[in-house]
């Protein structure tokens, strides 16, 4: 075993309580300007700590290496192609970062008086205003936290809406295809859910959909492109045919990256939608969060929309609570509003122009890449692809490898996965979304990289079943991780005697 | 493989029913289409459960399944040795894999269930 | 790459579209503009708030949103295109830089609370509180959740529009007017064999520490769950954790982010091992790789909506993994030691300022409090404060009517003697300038 720490995928880096030592410290505080006060004293005897057990203490050069290290071990945009379906993994610009650190920004608190923060509440009006362009709608709060917080949010507003006209109904109509996010929420919402099967061009049936339709059922919750990367064709008919018996039309966003600049979901007969500014509008993922989901809705839903909203007064903005037919906040203050900046500055710096050419770019990638590795990968549906293509592996599976398989070959080859068996509905699914960052290069060492794999099945599935094999750890036993989860450092009980 | 004395389902579920209680638990091909069992959702002792409704979930890491109840009746018995030893289901699954007990409600449900030799031709057709 | 897909032109590949759903316009956003324009926008847009360049206000405000010293190695490291463009670590061969210090986050948060287990975040406090109320119907599989008045508001109205259509009912529990603390007679006359929950915050909306001990085993006693929210994790340095809680929740806001104008923040929840496996989101364990080598991988993860879809604990899907490797960031920073100077820093501060003021309550407070204006308009004394470039407290009767005149003052290791000194002469000099 190696100990000397190297900067390579073979390195050995302990956790930071293992490396800690009493008496380390990387900090310095001023010295305090007033008395110091007893916190037994002041607190009560009982309220104050005596110590915070094992919590580490380590030097400024011990922190700055240990996530180093650390950092040296992930896949990032900033290093390769991330292929996942449905994320818009796309370069997340660094003007952005600098935007959201400005000082006059990132350090207003959000009680302070209106007439102190016009700067805030303007980024926040103009966002809106772009949103609301971009998707055709009415109107929009930016409050909600992330996609499901946006879908929740849209959902409660549909309630409200429905509830207001004597009847909130019963049922949401999901598609078989849908992101897991979507059923969750109706059912958090108060509402059953009722699975709606794609029919075979893996669209929603509308036949079968107004059958299914009548007064129980509140709304229908679709994806645009769906989960396969399809527009859905009919869904104008969709929007009519649910109209008709006074449900709306919720669609969640994900897919924005095929739509922004050439369709618009508020003229094809959305009622309310969410959006996923860390997939279409470029903030970073950082590991799996921060996001921020707006909500964007049609005129009749506006009333019903999260309190507060901006309201502009004169010259001036100010935060308006009286909103009686308001769902009410779903989260504490106004939204993630550092995300927002970051979303803006994308907005501004591609313009109307730059936001329709950046979804072409983004539907000839998706489009060349399914060219490139349809001969050796059965695509799951014929109907055109926009800004992604899914396929399955069924042609694989015949020599017993499964696009789980394929997924951590693929790793080997340098590219981390694509999203491996989702959607539901296609058997061993491979979802493929490059986003409009990809040059060719990066696109034709993607192809020539599945193609690779696809003749190691043919020659050596036994290869491909077994990989990873360039990584910093072989494949991990997530089995026994949920078997016997340990999810915390505990200190080593020293070895008993006996 | 699929003992003569029990009964199953086309949903892989497996019943011993003696004296009034059937034993369920879950097939040998059930397991195998799961995977590595990692935790399994057990029902209270008490809980009445239907046939054809779920009882219990069995997880794998990528997947919840529900468990559906091939008898109908009043629970006796949950195997809590599931909770440390999920494992015991892919092992075992037709023996000390068992999941639950039931004092069953309609015990002429058990009849119309498949034989050891009807399941395994249902399993070559599937 | 047309003439591969067989195309002739850009507009070719939208044009399978429905013509009835084209849009053949240009959006009416204006041109795409440079960094600098960019840049100097925002800049602008800064200048026009009460903080910034040339700018500065001193501030006086917390109420769940604190203004503490970062450390420039927080920055530095969440800079990294690594950990900043790195996506969710589903793939765990890939990921186990952001796994490992999820692990060492979810472990400090432990050791910080008293609890066994924390997940890898939640949005923030406001939004893990109903996750907590959730957690605890689960786990009793009872309907009826007490919280008390002296929760932050938001979170309060946050927790009843979220639990609405779960068959949640939510009761108000009252607080002593003389001490500030929940009101435990009250309490226990509410608490029945049919409560799930009882939820309080320490230190309080008011700033005052609550007798955790004393709530946990009236709850307790009638089989309850104890749900204990924090909103200023610094607190957290000098405090007793609430070891008598089943299920913390709280913010992290103060171990990562400025201000920001309300977000991005990070919750967390965190509990006793029985619960672990009812905690909505992300967690990471630690395992083994195919050769014996520790590795971390997500996992309970069939708790999650990606696999249970309508059965799932929660909805939710992203975690906030850059706040919370921030908020790593600093408390590896601090450390052990660290904290607890950089409480006592507060603790000092707060203390100072309230020796110069009319407290209203008399029950212990870490670095807020709520002061007591005496004959003079709690809003002229703002104006006043707003006159020499401070920003004052909270005035508190828009959220408890019954607290005229009063505001709800924080202040921290950045608060300057100078500037508390000033408050205390606008209070006392009847809100002159």
């Amino acid at each position: 075993m190696i100990e000397k720490v190297r900067p390579h995928i073979t390195q050995n880096e302990l956790l930071l309580f293992e490396q800690s030592s009493p008496g380390k410290k990387g900090y310095q505080l001023p010295a305090l300007d007033v008395p110091a006060v007893d916190p037994a004293h002041a607190l009560g005897a009982g309220n104050a700590r005596a110590e915070i057990e094992d919590f580490p203490e380590v030097s400024e050069v011990d922190v700055i290496r240990h996530f180093t290290r650390l950092s040296t071990w992930n896949y990032a945009i900033d290093l390769g192609l991330y292929p996942l379906g449905s994320c818009t993994m796309k370069y997340n610009p660094r003007i952005n970062e600098v935007a959201a650190r400005v000082d006059g920004l990132a350090w207003i608190h959000p009680y302070q008086p209106d007439s102190l923060s016009q700067g805030a509440m303007e980024i926040m009006a103009e966002l809106e205003r772009c949103l609301a362009e971009i998707t055709g709608m009415d109107a929009v709060t930016l409050q909600p936290s992330a996609g499901a917080h946006g879908e929740f949010t849209g959902i409660l507003l549909a309630r409200a809406l429905l509830q207001s006209r004597g009847n909130p109904r019963k049922k949401i109509l999901i598609p078989d295809s849908a992101h897991g996010t979507n059923p969750a929420t109706a059912h958090m919402a108060g509402y059953s859910v009722e699975n709606i099967a794609s029919n075979d061009r893996g669209m929603v049936d509308t036949a079968e959909l107004a059958r299914v339709v009548n007064e129980e059922v509140a709304a229908m919750m679709v994806t645009n492109p769906n989960t396969l990367g399809v527009f859905e064709q009919n869904i104008v008919e969709v929007a009519h045919i649910l109209h008709a018996k006074g449900a709306l039309l919720y669609m969640d966003g994900a897919n924005m990256n095929a739509l922004a600049g050439i369709s618009r979901p508020g003229d094809f007969g959305v009622d309310v939608m969410h959006l996923n500014l860390h997939k279409t509008f470029s903030t970073p993922h950082g590991g799996g969060g921060p996001g921020s989901g707006p909500v964007a809705v049609k005129k009749r839903l506006e009333p019903f929309l999260p309190s507060p909203r901006l309201k502009r007064v004169g010259d001036q903005w100010e935060w308006n609570y009286d909103l009686p037919q308001s769902i009410g906040r779903v989260r504490a203050f106004y939204g993630n509003f550092g995300v927002l900046v970051r979303a803006l500055a994308y907005i501004m710096a591609h313009g109307g122009d730059g936001l329709k050419r950046a979804t072409l770019d983004a539907l000839l990638n998706a489009n060349y890449i399914r060219k490139l590795i349809e001969p050796y990968y059965q695509i799951a549906y014929q109907a055109p692809s926009m800004h992604e293509c899914v396929f399955s592996d069924e042609r694989q599976a015949k020599r017993g490898v499964d696009t789980g398989s394929i997924a951590k070959r693929l790793i080997d080859y340098g590219f981390h996965p694509y999203t491996a068996s989702f959607p539901l509905i296609v058997h061993g699914a491979l979802m493929i979304e490059p986003t409009e960052t990809e040059s060719k290069r990066e696109l034709d060492l993607f192809a020539s990289a599945m193609v690779s794999i696809a003749k190691e099945i043919e020659e050596n599935p036994d290869l491909v079943k077994g990989a990873p094999y360039s990584t910093r750890t072989a494949r991990v036993d997530e089995v026994t991780a949920a078997r016997k989860p340990i999810v915390r450092w505990k200190r080593p009980q020293a070895a008993a005697a006996d | 493989m699929y003992p003569e004395n029990y009964r199953y389902t086309k949903e892989h579920e497996w019943v011993l029913a003696e004296g009034g209680v059937g034993t369920v638990g879950i097939t040998f091909h059930a397991q195998k289409e799961l995977g590595d069992i990692v935790y399994v959702e057990l029902p209270k002792v008490g809980a009445l459960v239907e046939q054809g409704k779920n009882f219990a979930v069995v997880e794998s890491v990528k997947a919840a399944s529900e468990i559906f109840a091939p008898v109908s009746g009043e629970v006796v018995a949950a195997n809590d040795a599931l909770s440390t030893a999920p494992e015991t289901l892919n092992s075992d699954p037709h023996g000390a894999g068992w999941i639950v007990k039931i004092k069953l409600s309609a015990p002429e449900e058990v009849e119309r269930l498949l034989s050891s030799t009807d399941y395994q031709s249902y399993l070559g057709a599937e | 790459m047309l003439e591969t897909i067989g195309l002739s032109s850009m507009e070719d590949l939208a044009a399978h579209l429905p013509p009835a759903v084209r849009f053949d316009k240009t959006l009416a956003i204006a041109p795409g503009k440079s960094e600098y324009e960019i840049l100097d926008y925002f800049k602008r847009r800064g200048e026009e708030n009460a903080v910034g360049d040339g700018n500065s206000y001193a501030n006086f405000l917390g109420a769940g949103v604190y203004y503490h010293y970062r450390p420039v190695m927080v920055d530095t490291i969440v800079s990294r295109g690594e950990f900043l463009t790195s996506y969710t670590p589903y793939q765990a061969e890939i990921s186990q830089g952001t796994l490992t210090s999820i692990f060492e986050f979810q472990t400090m948060i432990c050791q910080l609370t008293g609890m066994d287990v924390a997940n890898a975040s939640m949005y923030d406090a406001s939004t893990a509180v109903p996750e907590a109320a959730m957690m605890a119907m689960r786990v009793t599989g009872r309907h009826r959740a007490l919280v008390a008045r002296t929760v932050h508001p938001e979170y309060r109205e946050v927790l009843a529009n979220s639990v609405r259509y779960e068959g949640v009912t939510i009761g108000e529990v009252g607080y002593d007017s003389e001490s500030g603390l929940l009101d435990v007679n009250d309490l226990s006359r509410q608490v029945t064999t049919e409560t799930a929950a009882v939820i309080l915050q320490s230190p309080n909306f008011f700033g005052i520490v609550e007798n955790v001990k004393q709530a946990g085993a009236i709850a307790h006693a009638k089989g309850a769950l104890l749900v204990v929210l924090f909103s200023e994790a610094v607190s957290l340095g000098l405090l007793e954790p609430p070891r008598d809680a089943d299920i913390v929740a709280g913010e992290l806001q103060s171990f990562a982010l400025p201000p920001s104008y309300g977000g991005p923040f990070a919750g967390v929840i965190a509990c006793k091992e029985k619960f672990m496996r009812q905690i909505p989101g992300r967690l990471t364990g630690e395992t083994r790789d195919a050769n014996g080598n520790r590795a971390f991988c997500l996992t309970l993860a069939t708790r999650e909506q990606h696999i249970r879809r309508e059965k799932a604990t929660s909805n939710i899907c992203t975690n906030q993994a850059l706040i919370a490797l921030m908020a790593t960031v600093f408390m590896s920073v601090y450390g052990k030691e660290g904290l607890r100077e950089l409480a006592l820093q507060n603790l000092s501060k707060a203390h100072y300022l309230a020796g110069k003021l009319k407290p209203r309550f008399s029950g212990p407070f870490f670095n807020e409090f709520v002061a007591q204006a005496d004959g003079h308009d709690v809003a002229a004394i703002n104006r006043a404060l707003e006159g020499r470039k401070i920003i004052g407290g909270l005035p508190l009767e828009k959220y408890y009517s019954e607290l005229k005149n009063t505001m709800l003052l924080c202040c921290t290791e950045m608060t300057q003697r100078a500037h508390m000194d000033q408050v205390a002469e606008v209070f006392d000099g009847g809100a002159k300038q």
